[in-house]
């Protein structure tokens, strides 16, 4: 049995959390999950200012502070902190704890590959609309295959303390230390969707550990000192998922399906560049106090297709806010609102959308939402999007006027003009496995 | 006889692109047929109204006592493109919890 535990549901998470982590109970591998979608396009940005830049830079002084610990205890990390410069990141963490072994997984970033795949014929369509990505190929500012469980697995059998991917796909992290101690191949597919599966628990951090848990929410304890996830994996592709004892929060079958339901599309087809995992197979029970036992879970084989996730600019965004008080507070937004429509299109600019929330009535659940009858105060958020920048820059010079110029009593405007914004989006495509190699290089 | 949702089950909403999902798990097994019958893809799209421009789909999990809808097209966008507060349908499963369905004879 090994146990994995996962310190980072994404990039921004508790920082004491993997520190915690190695310190509160026994521990095997820590696995840290910095990347989102987004996350990529950030990073290529830096790199470009700065070659020695793009990579989460909470990871190296993280590394820092447990290094001590993960020798002692002989706890290996495997973390997508790499980003786009996963090198740089290798060299910052040797930096950081000097000493350590780390073991980088290249081969995943596709950015400098684009008009090769193009040429070959790729389209690489975007998945959602069709469009061929060569409608907004000078737009592109990132682009990255999601890379599976074997080539972070072939790191860890390197020796490696620490291993670095970029974009590797999150249920990965989990999946390779499994791949490297049971010696799974790319055929076991039941054993490849139980570790995948168990990432999939883990990936979020304390979501699977009674954290955004609706199940007898006020009651769970002690959410301040929260414990993070923790796998406890077999060789058969069985597992426990549970927590340190002593911490907070509450593994339950409540908190465990809530997790497994968590971004899922369609149950019987969760597909990884491992495998295909089947959600309708599992089968879980409580097996002790915070500790859930996952077994039954069958798979199928890995799709031919690597997904790819490319970011790319799409025009200018700005959302500004006014508040507005008791008495009529519904009554003055909705005639504030109107008034910055009417004079954005006496303008006549063009904006490809303007939306338009009544925080405290309804800005989340809309229609859904349960009426609220004379509210105390109400926040008017107002945002605008378009490929016009100047159209856009001059929306933000629309809200402020109205504190003067509009119903009474407008305050909230926070810190003055909102900001324009660029929009980075994503567009998801495939492309053929054969067209992606990984390698491995150590650094000590 | 009517019950809300909120008294049989509880929901995880999430993202992906300009599409959320929203899981509903019974808290109970043997009100899992409850939701099966009543709790309709044709339902669930009703009821969200606008919030929703696309189709809504669903999947069953007998195995969790739970459903997995998707919600096409109901996020404005999506991702960084979107301009709502509520960017990633983050609050779209407590906004199912009201929802009145079917509860047997």
């Amino acid at each position: 049995m090994i146990r994995i535990g996962n310190g980072q549901g994404f990039w921004g998470d508790w920082l004491e959390a993997p520190v915690r982590l190695v310190e509160e109970g026994p521990l095997d591998y820590l696995i840290l999950d910095y990347l989102a979608e987004v996350t990529m396009s950030i990073l290529q940005k830096q790199k470009l200012a700065d070659p020695e830049r793009g990579y989460a830079s909470d990871f190296p002084p993280l590394i820092g502070r447990i290094a001590k610990q993960i020798r002692e205890k002989k706890i290996r990390v495997i973390a997508n902190a790499g980003g786009v410069n996963p090198i740089a990141c290798a060299r910052a963490v040797l930096e950081a704890a000097p000493g350590l072994m780390v073991a980088v997984v290249l081969g995943d970033d596709l950015f400098g590959r684009i008009d090769e795949l193009l040429a070959k014929g790729h389209a690489m369509r975007d998945m959602d609309t069709d469009q061929p990505l060569s409608s907004i190929r000078e737009r592109i500012l990132s682009a990255n295959a999601y890379i599976g469980a074997f080539p972070l697995a072939e790191a860890l059998a390197t020796g490696a303390d620490v291993v670095i991917a970029g974009r590797s796909t999150d249920t990965a992290l989990a999946l390779a230390p499994m791949v490297h101690e049971f010696g799974w191949g790319p055929l076991d597919y039941d054993k490849l969707a139980a570790g995948t599966i168990a990432g999939h628990l883990l990936e979020c951090g304390a979501q699977v550990t009674g954290g955004n848990c609706q199940t007898d929410w006020k009651n769970i304890p002690d959410l301040a000192n929260i414990g993070y996830p923790i796998v406890e994996a077999e060789a058969d592709g069985t597992f426990v998922l549970t927590k340190h004892a002593g911490t907070g929060g509450r593994v339950n079958l409540d908190s465990v399906k809530e997790q497994l339901l968590y971004e899922l599309g369609d149950p019987a087809r969760y597909l990884t560049p491992d495998c295909t995992a089947d959600f309708t197979s599992i089968q879980l029970r409580e097996d002790g106090e915070n500790r859930v036992r996952v077994s039954g879970i069958r798979g199928g084989e890995r799709p031919p297709t690597l997904k790819l996730s490319i970011s790319f600019t799409d025009g200018w965004k700005a959302i500004g806010t006014l508040v507005y008080t008791w008495p009529d507070a519904l009554e003055k937004a909705r005639v504030a609102d109107a008034i910055v429509r009417e004079r954005l299109r006496a303008l006549e600019l063009t904006f490809d959308e303007i939306h338009t929330e009544f925080f405290g009535v309804n800005a989340c659940h809309g229609p859904v939402a349960p009426p609220v009858h004379d509210p105390a105060e109400v926040q008017l958020r107002i945002g605008a999007r378009g490929h016009d920048k100047k159209a856009v820059d001059r929306f933000t010079r629309e809200l402020i006027p109205l504190v003067l110029s509009g119903p009474p009593g407008a305050t909230g405007y926070g810190e003055g003009r909102p900001r324009v914004r660029e929009i980075v989006a994503y567009w998801p495509a495939l492309l053929p496995r054969g067209e992606i190699s990984t390698r491995v290089e150590v650094f000590a | 006889m009517r019950v809300r949702l909120s008294q049989i089950a509880h929901t995880r909403s999430g993202d992906k692109g300009d599409t959320a999902n929203v899981g509903v798990i019974a808290y109970d097994g043997k009100d899992y047929a409850i939701l099966e019958r009543y709790l309709t893809a044709e339902r669930v799209k009703e009821y969200l109204g606008s919030l929703v421009a696309g189709r809504v789909e669903r999947f069953c999990l007998p195995n969790l006592g739970a459903l997995n809808f998707l919600l096409y097209e109901s996020l404005g966008g999506g991702g960084t493109v979107t301009l709502r507060t509520d960017a990633q349908g983050k609050t779209y499963g407590a906004a199912l919890l009201g929802i009145e369905i079917e509860a047997g004879d």
